[in-house]
């Protein structure tokens, strides 16, 4: 079976006013996913997470530029799509949730509005069809009293309802793939939980590809099924989620695991990473992590590992990973 | 042990949308009628979801707010009657952090600065001595000493947070509210940052009041936590109790609802209906009871009080 989505050899960098200060916002990132699986991207904020996103839409800001790689979805080239193909496949084939749902919404339009206009824009639904749509969306994603909702305005719906609207609209034309950028950080704790069981019944009933990003590790142990792990624009280490928990080779993925909380431990100390995350503009040489690495060699200051197979499946940008036992071949 | 701060039957209503002719308009019952206390180098812990009151309790100790009614005792003094030099005692032994290091620190001072400007308001210090502890309190919160002449901008999120608890610690508080000191800052950072809270707690003897929305992060932080629904404690105990073995429904809705540390850890899925009402109008009865999975006839009718079950107070008609 080929694979939903394969990203290949990825760059983005942002160029600076004069063209002189090149950041590498994502950096020669490869994974794929396949048709109804749920990866997780977890990075700090500056890791490239988002701006790994933006690229896969395309939607990428002035002055930001995909330098290399490839991008195959049901196995197109999205690169080197023209624009209005992307903007037929955005919302249609390819959604998207963000962060924040009031910015996702138009405050000026009814709730009703803004899920039939993707009906109209992608299907060419006619109006009254495109509300009874509408309508029965709102009902998909557990909306209390969708014929009351669907002529309210964003500002009269409470934070989980607004985003369980972009949720509405996200599935709308029955997409493949759908890219969450932190969906659930702006909500509370119940109602997160809430969000993301809809997630996932909706992803069983239809058959979705997703994609998390997200900070946070615990999203990643409930949601998805394989991991990547970005740091300063790479991906660090990837795999299956039960194998990156229990055997992560990359000490930054340790670290993270480790620093968590636990309930019942008892312990004074968590394990803290020390030092910063790097400035994405100014990047140590050799392995980005280098400055805060336990476990850090004389190699890693001057060269940047490659990407190896630590495992089947399982791969990590670390020195170490080549001295693993398991079946490590350098790739380069 | 007499606690270092009480809070007995704290009640704040905000009145709201009074309207022509002051007309309409209600109260929100943002805290009503609460009961906590704070012992010596002990942190209490404060959980619940946006509304239930844990800001508000944060700002009526900081005595930022007054109570409409009930009252907090410091080291057994009523803190809304203070005045004057009493007054300015009690600012310099509660102090604060707050969540977000970019807006709590003012861009135009340098560092140094930052951190003198409470000893410069609050104690006679000669400019040698104020640079001094300057020193000191920038070397106890792991900040280099040439960050003193520094401004807000050149230091990252969490560095600039070290920046507030050295600010915080400038007047040597007895007691510190803590509201969400990790939330705004990366992950890899957070723990660097709660490290730093418990090491200055143990060398100190530093109280705090850790409000947060990180239900193990405060597991792990408090002695004793205190779960918050709309204005009412529903839940008071031991830390490792009320963690381990959440009473109210609504506890164990809550923690059932905090993520995961491991894909295998796998909790019992208590997927709340609904979402948490308004404090305008919170519902009759136990105002969790439109949500609670246990609901009881009674429920909808008579508020159930606080009692002590198994060294855990919780305030349900389930354990009646």
């Amino acid at each position: 079976m080929s694979a939903l989505l394969e990203v290949s050899g990825l760059s983005t960098q942002y160029v600076g006013a004069r063209g002189t200060r090149v950041t590498r916002a994502v950096d020669d990132v490869s994974f794929t996913l396949e048709a109804g699986r749920t990866l997780g991207i977890v990075g700090e904020s500056g890791s490239g997470k988002t701006t790994l996103a933006l690229t896969l839409m395309r939607l990428l800001p002035p002055g930001a530029r995909i330098a290399a790689g490839s991008v195959r979805f049901e196995g197109e080239e999205l690169l080197h799509k023209p624009e209005a193909e992307m903007r037929a496949l955005r919302g249609k084939r390819i959604a998207m949730i963000l962060q924040d749902p009031m910015a996702s919404l138009n405050p000026l339009f009814t709730v009703g509005d803004q899920i039939a206009e993707t009906l109209r824009v992608h299907e060419h639904m006619s109006r009254r069809g495109a509300w009874t749509r509408a309508r029965e969306l709102l009902g998909a994603v557990n909306i209390a009293a969708p014929e009351r909702r669907i002529g309210e305005y964003p500002h009269e719906l409470s934070g989980g309802m607004r985003q369980r609207v972009v949720g509405a609209i996200a599935i709308a034309c029955g997409p493949k793939l759908l890219i969450a950028d932190e969906p659930t950080t702006s909500l509370d704790l119940t109602i997160q939980a809430q969000y993301l069981q809809l997630l996932r019944e909706i992803q069983r009933e239809r058959g979705l590809a997703m994609i998390f990003i997200t900070h946070n590790l615990g999203i990643v142990a409930k949601m998805c099924d394989a991991v990547a792990v970005m740091y300063a624009g790479r991906l660090v280490e990837s795999g299956p989620v039960r194998r990156i928990f229990d055997a992560p080779a990359h000490p930054y993925t340790q670290a993270l695991i480790e620093s968590i909380p636990r309930f019942g431990d008892t312990a004074s100390r968590l394990t803290a990473i020390e030092g910063q995350p790097p400035d994405p503009a100014a990047l140590p040489p050799g392995c980005a992590f280098h400055p805060r690495c336990p476990l850090v060699m004389d190699r890693c200051r001057v060269e940047a590992p490659p990407d190896l197979e630590v495992a089947a499946a399982h791969r990590a940008r670390c020195w170490l990973a080549v001295e693993m036992p398991a079946g490590a071949a350098a790739k380069g | 042990m007499t606690a270092l701060l009480e809070a007995r039957s704290l009640t704040k209503h905000f009145p709201v949308g009074r309207g022509f002719l002051g007309r309409g308009g209600g109260v929100v019952r943002a805290v009503d009628d609460i009961s906590f206390a704070i012992d010596p180098g002990r942190t209490l812990g404060v959980v619940g979801e946006s509304g239930c009151g844990k800001t508000t309790t944060a700002k009526l100790v900081l005595r930022l707010e007054k109570p409409t009614a009930g009252e907090i005792l410091f080291e057994g003094q009523d803190v809304a009657g203070l005045e004057g030099e009493g007054l300015h005692r009690y600012r310099k032994n509660v102090q604060a952090v707050f969540q977000d290091p970019f807006a709590s620190l003012n861009p135009r001072m340098r560092v140094d600065a930052i951190i003198a400007e409470p000893l410069v308001t609050h104690e006679r210090l000669d400019a040698a001595a104020v640079a001094a502890r300057v020193a000191q309190l920038l070397d106890v919160v792991g900040l280099p000493a040439r960050s003193s002449t520094l401004f807000p901008h050149e230091f990252s999120g969490g560095q600039r947070q070290r920046i507030a608890i050295a600010r915080a610690l400038a007047l040597s508080p007895r007691l510190v509210v803590l509201d969400e000191p990790v939330s705004a800052l990366d992950v890899s950072i957070r723990a660097q940052i709660l490290n730093l809270l418990r090491d200055l707690q143990r060398d100190l003897g530093l109280s705090y009041l850790f409000i947060a929305h990180d239900l193990a992060a405060v597991a792990h932080m408090s002695h004793v936590i205190a779960v918050m629904y709309l204005g009412r404690i529903v839940e008071l105990g031991p830390a490792s109790e009320v963690a381990a073995r959440p009473a109210h429904p609504y506890t164990q809705a809550l923690f059932a609802a905090a993520l995961p540390a491991h894909p295998d850890e796998r909790r019992d899925e208590i997927v709340l209906a609904g979402e948490v009402p308004s404090p305008l109008n919170p519902p009759t009865g136990c105002r969790f009871h439109p949500r609670c999975p246990q609901v009881m006839a009674r429920c909808s009718q008579e508020e159930p009080k606080l009692r002590t079950v198994g060294g855990v107070a919780v305030a349900c008609h389930l354990y009646d």
